[in-house]
């Protein structure tokens, strides 16, 4: 395990080092989305389940089981999470 | 040459490492999987070589089209992580993982019980020794655990193997099935090794605490011929589909909570052995080509996932979240394919997870499980979520760490580059996987449809990630152990036993002071009674003698006139 050398002077500025450049990153992605979530109406659907039909379908499921799945963990952090040397204590 | 198992290449190529000097040594090793690779392909399926010890006939060596695969990547798999760690001088970690990669496509070519048995325990005893190769007081606790949980499942494979040689008469390695406690021995033999609900812990407690390179020499073998024997035993074992989509769903709550980024890893490689246990309980021709398919691509990504981390361990010390970040402006090519590898992992189309999963997610979906599908999709963002977005974002972006460290070595960087290049070959080419298949293919990957509620499914799960992070809901990294079944073992027992043996020492004390008091009495007594000049060890003078024997006697004459 070699190199720690934290904080060093980096004068380099990089490209997402500017909140700007950000910021265009996340404006591209909600455009990707909408333009996703747009091409639904634009091609034939081979569909196994009912649900699988309706517009969008895809898309909403990913959101909302990512935001359910990320508060659920939170919540999970209050009966789960010890410190760090938790189990080296008396071990 | 014709009839060796391909897995004593390497099983027996490692007893030589030790003589050879360094700088041979590691072409050795990088040559070793080649010529295991070129033993596989030449063997033809139907190839059968059989052995006869101790009035039973042992199988050593048995080729089909399942085999093969696993034949095939096992080796591509030492191949890699062979190079991964050309720049490793330890002599135990490099006699140890081409024992244990061997034993492990030994074990892929066992075509009866009782060799499965020996290569199966083989990969435990050999795979520990990456662990104790980080040679702390940590990674030895965690190596013993690990070894008594993977040895306890070679104990359990025996006594399954014995009971159904006794019921059948035959140890032939074929479909067992559950109903029979010789099948369900052997089931749960299996499902330690391929981290079930409730038997996994030994893998994420085990693999973070490997080397840096013997975590991915790990990462490729165990549960992955788990997935083959189960494959091979158990297929369309309806229990399967369930245990399956939990596996796939419960690890993934626990990644995006988990600092150490090698376990945020370990608990994604727990949900993708899901998917492929969920291809072997639906039991179809399209299940188990998923199956076999995803174990192959699998392996690639997560070896690739895993190299990553090891270089940013290996340059920074450290694998945590909470330590990291920013480390794309020093560390870029491994910033890519560590990209590469999540993309594979999510199931990018053009990226191997694509052709591979979706097999299974379209077997479920066919044999009209809906549950059971929304589960994997489901799952299927998660692991975006957690291993697609988290993993990079934290350790290559989001706040700087201020690290600037060296770019990982050249051999690292070459062979995550070789892992890269055939995670997309495979997304991009996916007839070169398919052909190798178990069955024939009659699966398109690559339909309007697929691809664009794929893209939809994974770019609205990176809308959430983002959303939660631009209104700061995302759970932060934070230095943390997480509780997981490992607790019963590590917290709960030692604490039952410690309280039952304080309660045992207290009452043991109890009775020996109660006794140590009554027989104090008894001496106190038996002193007074005969102790220095008490009345029974009286000394006394002959004339005193004469004397009572003399009133005794006049007693006796006076009772006897008077009688």
């Amino acid at each position: 395990m070699s190199e720690h050398t934290p904080n060093v002077h980096d004068p380099k500025k990089y490209w997402l080092d500017d909140p700007k450049n950000v910021r265009k990153v996340i404006i591209a992605l909600f455009v990707v989305c909408a333009g996703l979530f747009a091409a639904d109406a634009f091609y034939h659907k081979h569909p196994h389940f009912a649900a699988e039909e309706w517009f969008g379908f895809y898309a909403i499921y990913g959101f909302v089981m990512c935001v359910g799945l990320v508060l659920a963990a939170k919540l999970m952090r209050v009966f789960l999470m010890r410190d760090e040397e938790y189990y080296d204590k008396n071990e | 040459m014709s009839s060796i198992n391909p897995g004593l290449i390497l099983v027996i190529g490692a007893v030589l490492v030790p003589l050879l000097p360094q700088t041979l040594r590691r072409w050795y090793l990088l040559a070793l999987p080649v010529v295991g690779f070129i033993q596989v392909h030449t063997l033809a399926d139907g190839t059968s070589v059989t052995m006869d010890m101790l009035g039973m006939t042992l199988e050593v060596l048995r080729v089909d089209g399942l085999s093969r695969v696993w034949g095939y990547i096992f080796n591509i798999a030492a191949f890699l992580s062979m190079l991964f760690a050309w720049h490793d001088k330890d002599t135990m970690q490099q006699v140890s993982a081409p024992i244990y990669a061997g034993a492990a496509i030994g074990a892929v070519f066992a075509g009866d019980l009782v060799t499965l048995f020996v290569y199966w325990e083989l990969t435990a005893i050999s795979s520990v020794f990456l662990i104790w190769a980080s040679r702390t007081e940590r990674a030895y606790k965690t190596g013993m655990r690990y070894l008594l949980i993977q040895v306890g499942s070679g104990v359990i494979l025996l006594a399954g193997v014995l009971l159904w040689y006794a019921k059948t008469g035959s140890i032939d390695f074929g479909k067992i099935g559950i109903g029979t406690l010789a099948g369900n021995l052997i089931f749960i033999a299996f499902g330690i090794k391929c981290a079930f609900p409730l038997l996994h812990n030994w893998l994420q407690d085990a693999y973070p605490e490997a080397t840096v390179t013997g975590t991915v020499v790990l990462s490729a073998f165990t549960t992955k011929l788990a997935v083959y024997a189960l494959a091979r035993g158990f297929a369309g074992t309806e229990v399967l589909i369930y245990v399956g989509a939990t596996m796939t769903a419960f690890p993934i709550f626990y990644a995006v909570i988990e600092n150490d980024l090698r376990r945020v890893l370990a608990y994604s490689l727990n949900n993708q052995l899901g998917f492929m246990v969920v291809g072997i309980g639906i039991g179809t021709e399209l299940s188990l080509n998923g199956t076999a398919s995803h174990a192959f691509s699998h392996i690639l990504y997560k070896a690739l996932l895993f190299m990553s981390m090891g270089a940013v361990l290996f340059r920074t010390g450290t694998c945590k979240g909470s330590e990291l970040g920013g480390l794309y402006k020093s560390m870029p090519w491994t910033t890519g394919f560590c990209i590469v590898g999540a993309a594979s992992i999510s199931a990018f189309p053009l990226f191997s997870g694509f052709v591979s999963k979706s097999m299974i997610m379209t077997a479920a979906a066919a044999d009209h499980r809906w549950f059971v599908w929304g589960v994997l999709l489901f799952a299927s963002a998660g692991v975006f979520h957690h291993s697609g977005i988290k993993i990079p974002y934290f350790a290559f972006f989001a706040h700087d760490s201020g690290k600037r460290v060296k770019e990982a070595p050249w051999n690292m960087l070459l062979a995550m580059g070789l892992t890269a290049f055939l995670c997309i070959f495979i997304g991009v080419y996916p007839k070169a996987l398919y052909d190798i298949l178990p069955f024939p293919v009659d699966y398109v990957p690559y339909t309007t449809a697929h691809v664009i509620t794929q893209l939809q499914l994974l770019m609205f799960s990176a809308l959430a990630f983002t959303v939660l992070m631009l209104y700061k809901i995302y759970p932060p990294e934070l230095k943390s152990t997480n509780l997981d079944t490992d607790w019963f073992y590590r917290k709960l027992f030692p604490c039952v036993l410690g309280w039952g043996g304080s309660v045992i020492r207290k009452v043991d004390r109890m009775i020996r002071e109660e006794a140590l008091t009554v027989l104090g009495d008894l001496t106190a007594m038996i002193e007074r009674q005969h102790g220095d000049g008490a009345p029974i060890s009286k000394t006394m003078q002959a004339g005193t003698m004469a004397l009572i024997v003399l009133s005794i006697l006049f007693l006796f004459l006076i009772v006897t006139l008077i009688a």
